[in-house]
């Protein structure tokens, strides 16, 4: 392993924190504890922990429903997830004041300009970030992290036009983890591989394991280089999978039990620690380490975000303009 | 001062914002090489180069790069060529221009200007002629201007370019085709958004007019001044934030009141006006409220039937003297 230790043991900590955060959620939520849905990222983490280890704090990223991970991971192992979870539970002192819950995390002050529900958006405001970087000639980068479903949207073909015509710094990753909602992208689209779709916007497609984290770090890396040398935009689609259903609480009788199977056997996490333990990265009491300061963490978030209080009625009316 | 059209207008004060901000930008279908469908923003690119952005037929996108670059520090200006296009990106102009700003909890601003033809009377048949007011009103975020002369037109867009918020920009094209001109002053100026402007003064009835319309309720006030009856011509100007002190102190000095909006009546910006004055006002009021409104059918090609679509100075005569007969 070519890259330095501090990095991979990074890498590590953070698909860690994202787990052990997106599985209290999990059980949070069916303690009735956490209000509203709930989409989680479990066995995707590899993705947002690759991409964002890029990142410089600057960068802009963009995200959608299922963006815990994308979130945590943009703001770094020191980013606090006391006010992630807080907002979650929907308390004052979360990140957004309550205002957006589980969907909807953001703060620009770490670069992450929103999380969209309506698919698609991910991409175009992140296409409107980019540009503020090329006019600005700032050297940013803008990240949208779409998922597969996507694909099918107008706003996906419109995005990617643009930004290919006006040559923006950005990386459409799209996370194809098999279902949008319940609809397998195979049976929505007429492609097997989907980087052709990159073919018709002129920019370049390049598939990737979305359960490799330094498979997803590279390919990221190239794309970036790219966008930061003024080349333009890259799409990457990265192929993992969802180990829950679409939401908290989804049956999942669409899929099937092997495929599931499938899917748990390439967890993300498991396969990196191993890999970096036979490199001597990491001793496996320093990995059981990395797992306590986690849970350990994520359980402070949770007390934190229990004790909040709820935001007073009034802030009902409070945001709505600058 | 000086005279100006409603186009000259409108290039001035997208021109001098341009000139004023580095941070302003442009981007609309045809822009660039044409300045626009009826050439406002003509010699603006040559003037400004890449901050003047020609998009494809991709009002989605458009939205999505206005909404991105002004949370991430530009203040666009994005042209959404008629009222019935705005429907192609409603989710985006109503989620993420003007939701998320609400979503993060008030972390990040969305400094942007949607502008956008309005209005019947060409004979551009059903999709391209509406004044979608109603709908955008109901649009929380999202700030409203509809000008109708001029000078408030090249006052509120420079507002409107200056506004930290989401704000959309309606200019009727019977405006810019009548060559109608108003004196400016020499020295920049600008209209405040969210006030109304009493385009005439009376004593007898109130009629709030939007945009076109507000001339045709002029030339009504002139024909009904001979017959003795007095008409207070109220122009918003904005309809988000709408100046509700103006309408109801207007109404308090004459207790009638009558709405004229080119839109089809239900749900139209006359509903909401109409509705305001009822549950805030009602003991001013000396007359049930009369809305004078398209009808609720799609607008019509032929001249014969669109002349007939349209509200008209006739159509608001009728209602006046029935309100004071």
């Amino acid at each position: 392993m070519d890259m330095e230790k501090a990095r991979l043991i990074d890498m590590y900590r953070m698909m860690v924190r994202i787990r052990a955060f997106e599985e209290q959620v999990a059980k949070d939520f069916a303690d009735g504890k956490i209000p509203g849905f709930i989409h989680l990222s479990v066995g995707q983490e590899a993705n947002a922990a690759g991409v964002c280890a890029n990142l410089r704090a600057d960068d802009i990223i963009t995200t959608t429903h299922r963006g815990h991970g994308h979130v945590i991971a943009k703001g770094g192992n020191k980013y606090p997830l006391a006010p992630l979870m807080a907002e979650i539970y929907g308390k004052q002192t979360g990140l957004n004041k309550g205002k957006a819950g589980s969907q909807h995390l953001s703060d620009l002050d770490i670069g992450v300009l929103v999380a969209e529900g309506i698919q698609g958006t991910a991409l175009t405001l992140a296409v409107g970030a980019a540009l503020t970087a090329k006019l600005k000639g700032t050297g940013q980068v803008a990240v949208a992290f779409i998922g597969d479903g996507t694909l099918n949207t107008g706003r996906f073909h419109e995005g990617m036009n643009m930004a290919s015509a006006w040559k923006l710094p950005l990386i459409c990753y799209c996370e194809n983890n098999l279902y949008a909602e319940t609809t397998s992208i195979y049976e929505s689209t007429n492609l097997t591989d989907l980087t052709a779709r990159a073919a018709s916007f002129g920019v370049p497609g390049v598939s990737v394991d979305g359960n490799d984290v330094m498979a997803v770090y590279e390919s990221a890396s190239e794309a970036m280089a790219r966008a930061r040398k003024g080349e333009g935009t890259t799409f990457i689609e990265a192929k993992t999978c969802r180990q829950r259903g679409h939401f908290e609480g989804d049956p999942q009788v669409y899929r099937p039990r092997e495929q599931l199977d499938e899917c748990l056997k390439k967890d993300p996490i498991p396969r990196f620690r191993n890999k970096l333990v036979e490199a001597g990265v990491l001793t496996e009491p320093e990995a059981e380490g990395i797992h306590r300061e986690a849970l350990a963490e994520v359980d402070e978030a949770v007390c934190f975000a229990t004790e909040s209080p709820y935001p007073a009625p009034e802030e009902v009316l409070t945001d709505v303009y600058a | 001062m000086r005279e100006i059209t409603y186009l000259k207008a409108i290039n001035e004060a997208v021109d001098e914002e341009m000139a004023r901000d580095p941070l302003v930008i442009l981007m609309g279908q045809d822009v660039r090489k044409w300045g626009a469908p009826l050439g406002e923003f003509k010699g603006l690119y040559e003037k400004y180069g890449e901050r003047v952005l020609d998009t494809g037929i991709s009002e989605t996108a458009m939205l999505g790069a206005t909404a991105g670059s002004a949370a991430t520090g530009m203040r666009p200006i994005v042209h959404i060529m008629f009222g019935e296009f705005l429907g192609v990106c409603m989710s985006d102009i109503r989620c993420a221009l003007t939701k998320t700003r609400y979503m993060t909890g008030g972390k990040t601003r969305f400094p942007a200007t949607i502008m956008t033809y309005t209005g019947a009377g060409r004979s551009a048949a059903g999709e391209h002629s509406a004044c979608p007011y109603g709908v955008l009103m109901a649009t929380p975020g999202l700030k409203i201007v509809a000008p109708s002369t001029p000078y408030d037109a090249k006052g509120l867009i420079k507002s409107a370019i200056r506004e930290d918020n989401p704000v959309q920009v309606f200019y009727h094209v019977g405006l810019i085709f009548s060559k109608m001109t108003s004196q400016i002053p020499d020295e920049e100026y600008t209209v405040s958004i969210g006030e109304a402007d009493i385009k005439r003064e009376g004593s007898d009835v109130t009629v709030v007019a939007i945009g076109l319309m507000v001339h045709r309720a002029i030339a009504a006030a002139n024909r009904l001044q001979e017959k003795g009856i007095s008409l207070e011509v109220v122009d918003p100007r904005s309809l988000a934030p709408l100046d509700k002190q103006t309408i109801i102190k207007s109404v308090e000095k004459t207790g009638r009141l009558v709405i004229m909006d080119e839109e089809p009546k239900t749900e139209s910006a006359a509903s909401e006006i109409a509705a305001i004055v009822a549950e805030e006002a009602f003991d001013l009021l000396d007359a049930p409220i009369k809305r004078v409104c398209a009808p609720d059918t799609p607008i019509p090609f032929s001249p014969a039937l669109e002349r007939a679509w349209m509200p008209d100075e006739e159509d608001l005569i009728r209602a006046v003297v029935e309100l004071t007969g």
